[in-house]
């Protein structure tokens, strides 16, 4: 992606966006609400066009090559997109179906299980909670193994036990060799998941880097002796009886 | 066209005839009022309205029908709205498939739902003691009449359906087209209005479309009628499929 500039009326969004995203990484796109994260996805989803530069998504042009982009990728957007009349099942035979890949009933058992929603694919989606949309979402851009997937916000509104199974299912992902550019204005997230960080802002990438570079950028920490209490996470997680992030792994 | 086209529309029709056949409730209530206004006209007014035809129910008919359809019509433009609002029309613009495929599986959808409304206002009206003697071919001549109509009207329920701010303003657009046939020959003969509504009412496309069901309905000669008729439905699916599909265009580029 190179120079990417996108404006809405008046109101510049991008101005002069640059990022690599390297084959099966995770890429996490940082910033707050109204940075232009979602701007740069739809742009990179083919759902809008940008006004200057250009972006290139598993080799094809964004805007000449629009229907090899959509081939290759999948995109999951801010707010679930499943139809909520259908059952589970029902939603992912249809993505199959419109990917027209052979055996969509196969595919959709064996992504159901794999997002352990196996009892719940015969239910209407109407029924599910947060987490259980989200996962279904997330199965529904699997179908076909496209290289690429865009995850906008996969987490906003989900309560905690919800976040970590989507965690849990991205990094499943990547271990596959996904390639996964990921945005969010969670900086625990970012910290968890991604191999690569960029911070948007006003338009413009204003650090890119590891982790490791990015805690870099300021002076090394001090080393103070803190009591160590346990989060309101870690309670919330406990006494609900969750498995926790280090019990799972 | 995309070699996905035929197989793509088939897919995302199976997916809204499953919502239609989930919620029959949008059929049922489609069908609900013309019904009503036929038991209110054929039973209150009806006595009092001189159509020089010997059963009101045959004069009224096929006026009913075109309400059934504009009303039919707006769950459409709901549909289609709810599509728009939730994720999964971005999700279907990112895949690889037809994209005028999401509109035409809409459009399909439409008229089959408003088919089976139509079938259950003619029931009704065959209980309140409507007949007619027209052979098959006058039957179907009178459901091509009122396929190319539906088509026409669901066109025009896309352009609010992808344009819509609000589910209000998504079904709103077709109270005016429930109303049209009040100020038509649907319901009582146009030479008992005053001078300018006589004039809007006569060469207005539903007093061209009713005369013509009713004609075939009667067996009459059509005349050159029929011809007015097809030219109406056929030019309003023309321009709104035309402006639909700019509309379409404008919302995905």
């Amino acid at each position: 992606m190179h120079g990417l500039e996108k404006s809405f009326k008046q109101l510049k969004v991008l101005r002069g966006v640059d990022i690599d995203v390297a084959r099966g990484s995770i890429f996490a796109l940082l910033g707050s609400n109204g940075a232009g994260k979602t701007t740069v996805v739809r742009i990179l989803a083919t759902l809008l066009r940008a006004d200057g530069g250009t972006a290139r998504v598993a080799g094809f042009d964004v805007a000449t090559q629009a229907a090899d982009v959509r081939q290759s990728i999948s995109l999951t957007g801010q707010f679930a997109a499943v139809d909520e009349i259908l059952t589970g099942r029902e939603n992912l035979v249809l993505v199959a179906r419109l990917r027209h890949l052979r055996e969509p009933g196969a595919i959709a058992d064996d992504l159901l299980r794999r997002f352990s929603l196996t009892e719940a694919g015969a239910r209407r989606v109407r029924t599910y909670s947060g987490g259980m949309r989200r996962r279904l979402d997330i199965a529904m851009s699997l179908i076909g193994d496209p290289p690429v997937i865009f995850l906008d916000e996969p987490t906003t509104g989900l309560d905690p036990e919800a976040r970590i199974e989507v965690w849990q299912a991205i990094r499943e992902l990547a271990r596959g060799g996904t390639t996964v550019l990921l945005t969010t204005q969670y900086l625990d997230e970012a910290e968890q998941l991604a191999d690569r960080i960029a911070i948007l802002h006003e338009g413009r990438i204003i650090v890119n880097g590891t982790l490791d570079e990015l805690k870099q950028l300021l002076p090394p920490a001090e080393i103070e002796y803190v009591e160590k209490q346990p989060t309101l996470e870690d309670v919330f997680l406990t006494l609900v009886g969750a498995k926790t992030e280090k019990e799972q792994r | 066209m995309n070699k996905h086209f035929l197989g793509d529309t088939t897919v995302l029709l199976g997916r809204s005839l499953r919502h239609i056949a989930r919620s029959p409730d949008t059929i049922i209530t489609t069908a609900v009022m013309p019904i009503a206004f036929m038991l209110l006209f054929v039973y209150v007014f009806g006595g009092a309205i001189e159509t020089g035809s010997d059963s009101y129910v045959n004069y009224l008919l096929p006026g009913i029908l075109l309400i059934t359809i504009a009303s039919g019509i707006s769950y459409t433009a709901f549909r289609l709205f709810l599509d728009m609002q939730g994720g999964i029309f971005e999700r279907f613009q990112s895949m690889p498939i037809a994209r005028s495929s999401v509109l035409w599986a809409h459009v399909l959808t439409s008229l089959v739902a408003n088919l089976v409304s139509l079938v259950v206002v003619v029931l009704v009206a065959l209980l309140m003691g409507f007949r007619t003697g027209t052979s098959v071919l006058g039957w179907l001549a009178v459901a091509a009449i009122l396929v190319l109509f539906t088509l026409a009207l669901t066109w025009i329920a896309i352009i609010p359906g992808l344009t819509a701010q609000s589910v209000d303003g998504a079904s709103a657009f077709s109270y005016p087209l429930v109303f049209l046939p009040f100020v038509s020959s649907a319901f009582v003969p146009t030479a008992s209005m005053p001078g300018p509504v006589r004039a809007f009412a006569e060469h207005q496309p539903v007093t061209a479309i009713v005369n013509a069901i009713r004609d075939l309905f009667a067996q009459e000669p059509v005349g050159s009628g029929i011809w007015t008729a097809l030219a109406w439905c056929v030019g309003i699916l023309v321009v709104a499929y035309l402006f639909a599909n700019l509309t379409y265009r404008r919302k995905i580029s």
